[in-house]
């Protein structure tokens, strides 16, 4: 096309309003780029199963104040009472919820002793109803007995012989076959061991940010604590319904505690990912009014260089152009500007990733996401000129002959 | 002369009133985005006590495991023993100090009408309130006395002592928490300093707390602590032989009023930990450290990394915003010409017609800068809504803000008006005239 070569010299006659809507692709490439990649991740972030039944699964805080209280007797009691009322599936007293984002996590290695290597793991205590109340899958070895379960008291350093881990840590310990987790030995505080009897298929940490995120695992314990809280799992579709018949039946049974905090994990997962959520509709707000000022920017200076040009296009016409061609000679402009822009657009993307990955720790942008950047510039700035264009294709031939 | 440039500049305007309209738009945009990030960032990393930052300081020992450093060894530990934390402050060698750390209760109201309810509690020294300059309704905090004979004493908040005595003077009057006496001695006025900086660790943007007691009351089990504990070493069992492990979970404040004084404490630091290495302790190389309020905050660092990252994304914002203006004044700059060409054969000097354009671009900008203004206040709104809890308080633009977006938004339009503006009076006359 010979078209090119006289366009892009027409171009380089008013080389400043070109360069300016290049470089203003080219910003709003950088962003967008990088705006959609960090909502991407964050996206799949938000996506991580945490391994329980989260649709069917609340938990409230028993407090205790009572100075009297016999903690093993109240706390069977209240779970035996849970337990049998109708709609509900199980129940547990546990030390933290996944997601929530306070919790326990202990360091285990796999040799005892001071200055070993050791790697952490959020820890649950639970009694052998755990595996059921969360509804996590075990995939190797088996659940705690009954007989496993010790009461722990408050401030206690012994940690029970038994434990079942998730299939991450299990991976994390024996890279070559997390399956040979089964059986093995770890050492909690850096020298009480613990068997590995169980391994399950997921269930996070209640850390959303923490790298080890997916590593847990449980621990047979009941607590004498004057605060935990109860996880209880409903049948499907009963948990609005059963929440304020449990709290009732706890708060009214022993009148020495309080009933405090009844939440959903459904809540608790988006409470924990709020931030997530607001970060990235506000991503999505900047990228949309970005590429709609950009794309105003387009049209504005289109319908200026047009309205100059009036003359100019309708000898075009007189001298046989069609409207097609008035057309395409716009958009082979817009197009070669668009190339500068995606070209420099691409340098400032990758440029941009790079400072974000160096200042906050993000992952290197895929090649991918800037090809879909390099498109979709392409695809707005042709349809932001195509109103201009269009208008300049209807200026008559007649126009020629005017003097202004 | 000025007001007739401003009449010229608005007839213009309106005349290209959707290039106008664009232009406005466009920084308006910019400055919204650009100012409610930065008011975020600028509300995050403000002084929380401005007269006194340089002279309270947080203080930070190395304990930790000799094998396994803290932080990869970049930093001390957060936080420091329960042992360290009473050596330090049966010392009293800071002009004030301050032990403190978390805790939690549960107090039966006296009324009996009124149910049981879970209180956020902090254990700290008498010098907390004078340190961090706590209003008080009634009363005031506890005295030295109160915390070396372990008193159970207490100050309540204000909304507490709503709660539990429909806002009366509670001074003097007992409460029953966690099945323990307290004498009431204070009541504080709403205090919620923003960032929290006197406990980043447990979340530098969490509300104040409802209770406050004698730091003792923890070693003597009169309230349960909570807050952030970590351990390296293993301990025995029972509490007595938590309180002397070397678990993490005290936070010790000095005031102290000169540089000199900040060596002398320094120094003592050093002698003391020297002292405690006889004891088996502290084997990793010395690093005691004093850091003020906002080299704490620094430290810490509580300016969100995704308010940062926002912040410098709606900078860019603003430019592309600018770079559209620039092209759009451009544009309608060039446009002008033959009537620029007309005046110049007329007479005008260059001054006038470059003073005349860019007045012209001045007004685009505030007409800019107030509409940003206006979208700025409904993205802290949105900012506001869409965080929730954690942004309470920090979405609020002030006058210093409002003042800074009016002279971003003049200054950036000014600017963007230079260079079409410098063309425009580039343009010679002749050619202009022939062609018409």
């Amino acid at each position: 096309m010979l078209e090119i070569g006289l366009i892009f010299r027409a171009l380089m006659r008013n080389k400043m309003g070109a360069l300016l809507i290049a470089f203003q692709i080219a910003l709003t490439m950088a962003i967008m780029v990088n705006a959609i990649f960090m909502i991407q991740d964050r996206q799949q972030q938000m996506k991580r199963p945490s391994g329980i039944d989260e649709n069917n699964t609340f938990y409230l805080t028993n407090t205790v104040f009572a100075q009297d209280h016999n903690f093993q007797a109240e706390l069977q009691t209240d779970l035996n009472t849970i337990r049998k009322t109708p709609g509900i599936v199980d129940a547990i007293q546990i030390n933290a919820i996944p997601l929530s984002g306070g919790g326990w996590s202990m360091s285990l290695q796999l040799e005892p002793g001071e200055d070993k290597d050791a790697i952490g793991s959020a820890l649950y205590m639970v009694d052998e109803h755990g595996i059921n109340t969360m509804g996590l899958t075990l995939i190797a070895g088996e659940n705690f007995s009954q007989e496993d379960i010790q009461w722990r008291g408050e401030g206690q350093s012994k940690w029970p012989p038994k434990t079942i881990i998730t299939k991450a840590f299990a991976s994390q310990l024996f890279p070559d076959d997390w399956q040979s987790a089964i059986g093995k030995t770890f050492y909690i505080s850096q020298s009480q061991p613990m068997q590995i009897i169980g391994i399950v298929e997921a269930l996070q940490a209640p850390w959303n940010g923490w790298d080890g995120v997916e590593r847990s695992m449980l621990v047979p314990f009941q607590m004498e604590s004057s605060s935990s809280y109860y996880l209880i799992r409903t049948e499907a579709g009963k948990r609005d319904q059963m929440m304020p018949i449990i709290e009732k039946e706890l708060a009214e049974r022993n009148k020495g505690r309080i009933i405090r905090r009844v939440t959903t994990i459904e809540d608790t997962r988006k409470r924990s990912y709020r931030q997530h959520n607001a970060t990235n509709k506000i991503l999505t707000t900047v990228v949309t009014t970005l590429t709609l000022i950009t794309s105003f920017g387009i049209v504005g200076l289109a319908i200026f260089s047009i309205n100059r040009r009036t003359k100019q296009i309708g000898t075009r016409r007189a001298l046989g152009a069609n409207r097609w061609q008035i057309m395409r000679y716009f958009m082979v402009e817009n197009f070669i500007i668009s190339a500068v822009g995606v070209i420099i657009g691409s340098l400032a993307a990758v440029g941009l990733n790079m400072w974000l990955v160096s200042t906050f720790n993000l992952t290197p942008i895929s090649f991918k996401l800037v090809l879909f950047g390099v498109v979709t510039l392409f695809l707005v700035g042709q349809l932001a000129v195509l109103y201009p264009a269009r208008k300049a294709a209807l200026i008559p031939p007649a126009t020629a002959t005017r003097t202004i | 002369m000025f007001n007739y440039y401003l009449k010229i500049a608005w007839i213009s305007i309106l005349r290209h009133w959707g290039l106008s309209l664009l232009m406005v738009s466009a920084i308006g945009l910019g400055i919204g985005a650009a100012m409610t990030t930065i008011t975020v960032n600028y509300l995050m990393s403000a002084d929380p006590i401005p007269h006194k930052s340089k002279q309270l300081y947080y203080v930070q020992l190395d304990s930790w495991d000799v094998n396994d450093p803290f932080d990869e060894g970049l930093n001390p530990p957060d936080q420091l023993t329960y042992i360290d934390t009473t050596n330090l402050m049966n010392a009293q060698k800071a002009f004030r100090q301050n032990a403190q750390a978390q805790a939690s209760g549960v107090i039966e109201p006296n009324d009996p009408e009124l149910l049981p309810m879970t209180v956020s509690g902090r254990a700290n020294s008498a010098d907390f309130f004078i340190m961090f300059d706590v209003p008080f309704i009634y009363g005031s905090g506890w005295t030295h006395e109160a915390d070396v004979n372990k008193e159970q004493v207490i100050v309540l908040n204000k909304e507490t002592n709503d709660k539990l005595f429909g806002g009366e003077n509670s001074v003097g009057q007992t409460i029953k928490l966690d099945g323990n006496f307290f004498k009431i001695v204070g009541v504080i006025d709403k205090w919620q300093p923003k960032p929290r900086f006197y406990d980043i660790t447990t979340g530098a943007f969490n509300n104040s707390e409802d209770i406050f007691v004698p730091f003792s009351m923890i070693a003597e089990q009169k309230i349960s602590r909570s807050g952030n504990n970590s351990c390296w070493k293993p301990f025995g069992d029972g509490f007595a032989a938590y309180l002397a492990s070397e678990c993490i979970w005290t936070q010790f404040w000095v005031e102290l009023k000169t540089e000199q004084d900040k060596q002398d404490y320094q120094t003592f630091l050093n002698a003391y930990v020297e002292e405690q290495k006889a004891y088996g302790r502290f084997l990793r190389p010395m690093d005691n450290r004093l850091s003020n309020v906002m080299e704490w905050l620094e430290n810490q660092e509580v300016v969100a990394d995704d308010a940062k990252m926002m912040m410098a994304m709606s900078l860019m914002f603003l430019i592309v915003c600018l770079l559209n203006t620039v092209g759009l004044l451009l544009a309608k700059f060039l446009g002008k010409a033959p009537e620029i060409g007309l005046r110049q054969a007329l007479g005008a000097s260059r001054v006038t017609l470059f003073s005349q354009y860019i007045i012209e671009s001045a007004c685009i900008g505030i007409a800019g800068g107030i509409l940003g203004l206006g979208l700025a206040f409904l993205g802290l709104m949105g900012v506001e809504s869409l965080y929730g809890e954690y942004m309470q308080g920090l979405a609020t633009l002030d006058g210093t803000m409002m003042i800074l977006a009016l002279i971003i938004a003049l200054v950036s339009s000014i600017l963007s008006g230079i260079y079409p503006t410098w063309r425009a009076c580039n343009i010679q006359p002749a050619q202009q005239l022939k062609s018409q």
